[in-house]
């Protein structure tokens, strides 16, 4: 029987890839609380920064899949933006109700990524050209869009509840923990009830059939790190005004795709193309078709991402979506997305938008410098692909 | 006669391992034309890469001599130093670039700091005059011309180098018939202009044409050296001793007769490179019948595998002609996708490159070209899967801890045991196997050629495409050779000899 350390070690040494974002994201989450004397960890913080990193996230997922099969797509600020001004417009000037506009924008969305993966797929276009082309042509739809009053303001509550309002509590238990969300908690246990019980499900299920599995040790400790860190933030959010409606669609988002990725052919037939695209070719999967759906997702998270973004604003403006694919890519990239294609998470992307929010957030905090806001980005971009290079390298 | 100009002395040469090389010797004359024969994987180009410094000293054992003196190669730029130039099989132009501008890549004329491109125009015009290529315009874009006019760029840009030996690594395999004779001559004209000629080629006409000397090597060793204006020499005698290899009881025996009945039926195919306008492929016409073994051989460029790709689905999108009739139903493929659906399958040589997806486990591989059939309602069913990939781990013996490890960590016999069972999992009727023991080691093998006869006892008709004589002889009912593209022979199982079946490969 070896010892826990020696586990440990072992485990650190084989897996260091897989939760080197988590233990980061820890680690800065940490040094911000101290540095800014627990004003970081207030609820209404976190809050916050949850609310602040929705609309880059769900763009970060897309991007994962689109490096993953060896593209890249710098048209979805713009396109996030734009698409957010039709919302407004269509609210604002049109009357549409909250529920056809976002339906409006997102089969827009779809449609414009559709345009992106034909060009790829189909005439060859390198991807970095064609969507460059998509960034340019959106920006200018944008400031056309917003041209006359310059920036819109939505009025529409329903649609500005998404960016701003919360999942309402159980009625009937007033009287019950007073101070905190019964409904956030409620969910925050069930949610780490459920994680426990299929990890478990699926470690035995694993030993069974003799494949390598975490020893029981280090299966507990990632079990209580894990646990520990859901129940903080529900706790977290609980006491301040409970799970937002915007957190909510990042996780549907987040658990829909982790499911296609992980479970459904496509997402294994996505993975092959990105591995090896003429090995996929050779076995019969349509490389093409694959390319197409993955931008066309893109497009679809991209409308999503504007209209996130105009509610949490309750407005449509001429800079929305500025920078936004940097900042989407840098945290698939920092989520460890290998830019040689075929291995990312969707689950680990969506922590790399965390923790570039949280820097940016935890900065602001600080009152730390813009000008050595954006250095410090660049050099934790840097140094989190060098580890990557460096780890995935030793591991041949 | 006098002394060698060049002497290669005992030389051994080993890849991770595996020794390629045994005691070699080699020797050409000055201002002769010598050729060097052999079966693919003789050792051949390995040799010839010792010469010119891409293997440099150290990596090999033996010496080189050059009239006489010892030399260490360390580089190209060695080699280059001391008059070698080689020309290798794959044509190396940048096609972006100019004809003068690759003549004198790497070694660019300079005037100060600048390319004295004047200069360089003129003087790619006097070497393009050498090799008679005034055709070709020096300022013309090299993806503008023909292979055979590459190919004269090629020779031009190594003679820029004034070497006193060159050494051309098959430059006829992609030539058509007079291509190859202009070629020839030209050759002859530059040994009268004092050029030592080392040639490879197993064209063995053309060989004999200008050869005066020839040395045979077989499985990394000297067999045969033969002074062409001492002796008599002819076809027969060259390929006695190219196939001299011993066949041994490596080949499992049939587990079943064929059956009469025809699977796969080929009708005048001909494929068309696209990029050049050449044959890869003409008039084949083959059949394939249940529970045969069919073995497909031929030396390098014959066109092997551009056959099997184009009857695959032609995913490299050749020009393609002809008709392919499974079990008497013409059918018509897009895409390879279309041929999984009607159960034709091909499996490539190339397992690391087109094969297999090697950052994925055993299991995602086996499973990938027919995922559809272990859904349900679109999710695939990972308990199911499992139980496909571990059966498969335990049919053909595997080797690997679990079927959740990645490919890459495999050895070569184990990864094309995935491949094989990657393409069993689609239930195939026909299968075309190219090269399916490339790489792989002689327990490997044994088990994959035991493997093969089992699928055909199963009633699978089975296209064996090799280079390995032996290998085709050892299992095959009956044999097709190609040449250039097209089939030059038909020989039942067990009237074929290595004599006949090389006989109609060097056509």
């Amino acid at each position: 029987m070896r010892s826990f350390y020696g586990h440990l070690k072992e485990f650190l040494r084989e897996n260091v890839r897989d939760y080197a974002m988590f233990i980061a994201l820890l680690v800065i989450m940490i040094v911000f609380a101290i540095l800014s004397g627990g004003d970081f960890l207030l609820p209404v913080n976190i809050s916050n920064l949850v609310d602040q990193t929705g609309y880059i996230a769900v763009l970060s997922i897309g991007e994962t899949l689109i490096i993953v099969i060896r593209h890249i797509d710098l048209s979805v600020g713009f396109l996030s933006g734009f698409l957010g001004a039709i919302a407004a417009i269509l609210m604002q000037f049109h009357h549409f109700s909250a529920f056809t506009a976002i339906l409006i924008v997102l089969i827009l969305g779809t449609l414009a990524g559709l345009l992106n993966g034909s060009l790829v797929a189909y005439l060859r276009i390198p991807a970095f050209v064609a969507t460059l082309a998509g960034w340019l042509a959106y920006r200018g739809a944008l400031l056309l869009a917003t041209k006359g009053p310059g920036t819109i303001i939505i009025t529409n509550k329903t649609f500005n509840a998404i960016g701003n309002d919360f999942i309402p509590d159980l009625p009937f238990l007033k009287n019950f923990m007073p101070g905190y969300h019964k409904l956030t908690l409620l969910i925050g246990i069930i949610g780490v009830v459920l994680i426990v019980y299929f990890s478990l499900k699926n470690r035995n299920e694993q030993a069974r059939r003799g494949f390598d599995v975490l020893p029981w040790d280090m299966f507990l400790l990632k079990m209580v790190f894990i646990s520990g860190l859901l129940l903080y933030l529900t706790f977290t959010l609980a006491r301040y005004r409970g799970i937002s409606w915007t957190f909510v669609i990042v996780l549907i988002v987040t658990a829909v795709y982790s499911f296609i990725t992980n479970r459904t052919v496509l997402g294994r037939h996505i993975y092959a193309v990105g591995g090896n695209p003429e090995a996929a070719a050779l076995s019969g999967i349509d490389v093409n078709k694959i390319t197409l759906i993955v931008f066309a997702s893109m497009g679809f998270l991209s409308g999503l991402s504007g209209v996130l973004f105009a509610s949490r604003l309750q407005s449509a403006t001429t800079t929305a979506g500025t920078l936004f694919e940097l900042y989407a890519i840098a945290g698939a990239f920092i989520g460890g997305v290998s830019a040689s294609g075929g291995v990312g998470k969707v689950v680990n992307s969506l922590i790399g938008a965390f923790v570039m929010s949280t820097l940016t957030n935890g900065m602001n905090l600080l009152g730390v410098d813009i000008s050595l806001q954006y250095i410090i980005l660049g050099l934790v971009l840097a140094t989190a692909v060098i580890f990557d290079v460096a780890t995935r390298s030793r591991g041949r | 006669m006098g002394a060698p100009l060049i002497e290669l002395v005992n030389v051994n040469k080993s890849f991770s391992g595996v020794q390629v090389l045994f005691n070699v010797n080699f020797k050409v004359y000055p201002g002769e034309i010598h050729c060097l024969v052999g079966e693919n994987g003789a050792g051949k180009s390995t040799l010839m890469k010792i010469l010119s410094g891409v293997y440099p000293y150290g990596e090999y054992e033996g010496e080189i001599l050059i009239e006489g003196n010892p030399v260490r190669f360390f580089s190209i730029k060695d080699s280059e130093r001391a008059g070698i130039a080689i020309i290798h099989q794959e044509l190396s132009l940048v096609p972006e670039m100019t004809v003068y501008e690759n003549i004198f890549l790497g070694n660019e004329i300079k005037k100060g700091a600048v390319v004295d491109v004047m200069e360089e125009i003129a003087r790619a015009k006097e070497l393009l005059k050498k090799v008679k290529g005034e055709e070709i315009s020096p300022t013309a874009k090299a993806k503008d011309l023909s292979v055979s006019m590459q190919q004269l760029v090629e020779i031009a840009k190594a003679l820029s180098k004034n070497p006193k030996v060159l050494i051309l690594d098959e430059p006829t395999s992609a030539l058509s018939e007079t291509e190859s004779e202009n070629l020839l001559s030209l050759l002859k004209e530059l040994k009268e202009q004092g050029v030592t000629i080392i040639l490879i080629s197993h064209r063995l006409k053309e060989v004999l044409k200008v050869a005066d000397s020839i040395t045979v090597l077989r499985d990394g060793r000297t067999v045969a050296y033969f002074d062409c204006k001492k002796e008599e020499v002819d076809e027969q005698k060259i390929i006695k001793h190219m196939v001299g290899r011993e066949i041994t009881n490596l080949y499992p025996p049939p587990l079943s007769k064929p059956s009469d009945e025809v699977v796969m039926e080929v009708k005048n195919w001909s494929v068309v490179d696209p990029k050049t306008g050449r044959y890869l492929v003409k008039d084949v016409n083959l059949k394939v019948r249940k529970g045969e073994i069919v073995g497909l051989f031929g030396l390098v460029g014959a066109g092997r595998t551009e056959l099997g790709l184009s009857l695959f689905g032609n995913l490299y999108r050749y020009f393609v002609q002809g008709e392919i009739f499974l079990n008497g139903q013409r059918v018509h493929f897009r895409k390879p996708a279309d041929a999984i659906r009607y159960k034709l399958l091909y499996l490539t040589e190339d397992r690391k490159q087109k094969g297999l997806i090697l950052i994925n486990t055993v299991k995602e591989n086996i499973t990938l070209s027919n995922l559809k059939t272990l859904t349900k309602q679109m999710v695939i069913d990972e308990l199911e899967e499992i139980a496909v990939a571990q059966n498969f781990q335990k049919k053909l013996g595997i080797k690997a801890r679990h079927v959740e490890v990645k490919v890459s960590t495999l050895s070569g016999g184990n990864q094309q045991k995935v491949l094989v069972a990657k393409g069993l999992f689609v239930e195939p009727e026909v299968i075309i196997l190219d090269e399916p023991t490339r790489g792989v080691d002689v327990g490997a093998k044994y088990e994959i050629y035991t493997l093969i006869r089992q699928l055909a006892m199963e009633g699978k008709a089975i296209l064996l495409i090799s280079s390995e004589l032996p290998e085709i002889l050892g299992l095959s009912d009956r044999i097709y050779v190609m040449s250039k593209g097209r089939i030059t022979g038909e020989l039942k199982g067990d009237e074929a000899n290595q004599e006949k079946v090389m006989a109609y490969a060097v056509i």
